[in-house]
């Protein structure tokens, strides 16, 4: 089993300004543990998470992968959750930071979007506050985010990558499953789902080729 | 962090910004050397992922001369070699200055290691 990552320099005073790992973290986290034998076949050499928050994701994959096999990437509009990955990687021994000259480069890239289904208002607030309720706040159906990035996933990933995303019930996974293959021709599975709370959770695999 | 071999992934995203976005230029730099662990396997495997010109510019921009013009396949790189890639990707930090895109001008600011890449929304 690999232990969760150290977050013992984090603070009650970081979580009011950086998303606090929960329920869809740790299931993400579950998942990446669940892949490790399919993670480490792939020997990856650049990994890029986008929303980092609290560095939590990518200090696991680390572990998981090795911290010295890949070089880590990790992206945040909030600053505070910048300088939060920042120390979480020097706390859990990590190594590393965001239009990358990424295009066909990235070999696992993971994102938990703000997925929760709000108001517009909210969702535009959150993105231009760059604070916390941009960490959850998604917008119609919960997808204003994730569908800016699923129109870069298939041009960002090298041809042995594969894209992680955390999704809701309510942002139609399998939906986004078909969309992703008819249009672009990436292929996908469940790797874990979970109910938490009110939200059924589901961390969703893309990749390139078998 | 910002070292080498985050620097050489980096390109300007500004609107319109699309050729000669790249590689940044670093301005008022303030550099700190950090050993990390050597691994030969991971170098040769990031080698193909690099572009070695902006690399070895940059390098030399930071008074850095060690890395040869022409890189050498992957797996015929000799050890003298990789030590000498590995010092320049992986233990050279920068740690306060800029990153100034040499087509648009834009400057993308370091601070405590962290490049701050995020635009304007006019920008976007």
């Amino acid at each position: 089993m690999i232990p969760t990552p150290n977050l013992s320099h984090l603070t009650r005073k970081d979580y009011e300004h950086v998303y606090e790992p929960a329920e869809d973290t740790f299931l993400l986290l579950d998942a990446l543990e669940a892949d490790k034998d399919f993670l480490r076949r792939r020997n990856p050499r650049i990994c890029l998470e986008i929303g980092s928050g609290s560095g939590c994701v990518s200090a696991f994959l680390g572990a998981v992968v090795g911290q010295n096999n890949s070089l880590y990437c990790c992206t945040d509009i909030n600053p505070h959750a910048s300088l939060a990955t920042q120390a979480t990687g020097q706390q859990n021994n990590a190594n590393d930071h965001r239009r990358y000259r990424c295009l066909g480069l990235v070999d696992i890239l993971i994102f938990n979007p703000p997925y929760v289904p709000t108001e517009v208002e909210e969702f535009t607030l959150g993105q231009q506050q760059v604070d916390i309720s941009g960490a959850w706040a998604g917008g119609n159906d919960g997808m204003n985010v994730t569908e800016h990035l699923l129109r870069q996933v298939k041009a960002l990933l090298s041809p042995s990558g594969c894209f992680y995303l955390v999704a809701v019930s309510q942002n139609k996974p399998v939906e986004i499953m078909q969309r992703m293959e008819q249009e672009y021709g990436l292929l996908s599975k469940t790797v874990l789902s979970r109910r938490a709370g009110r939200e059924h959770l589901h961390v969703l695999r893309f990749q390139v080729q078998e | 962090m910002v070292r080498l071999i985050t620097h050489n992934l980096l390109a300007c995203h500004v609107r319109g910004c699309t050729s000669n976005n790249f590689p940044l230029v670093f301005k008022d730099v303030q550099l700190q050397l950090k050993e990390a662990e050597y691994n030969p396997d991971f170098l040769r495997g990031f080698m193909p992922k690099l572009e070695w010109k902006a690399l070895v510019d940059t390098a030399k921009s930071l008074n850095n001369q060690s890395l040869p013009d022409q890189a050498p396949e992957p797996q015929a790189a000799n050890e003298e070699f990789l030590k000498i890639l590995h010092h320049v990707l992986l233990e050279i930090h920068v740690e306060e200055g800029a990153m100034l895109c040499p087509n648009c001008s834009h400057v993308y600011p370091i601070s405590n290691g962290i490049p701050n890449m995020l635009l304007q929304e006019h920008e976007l």
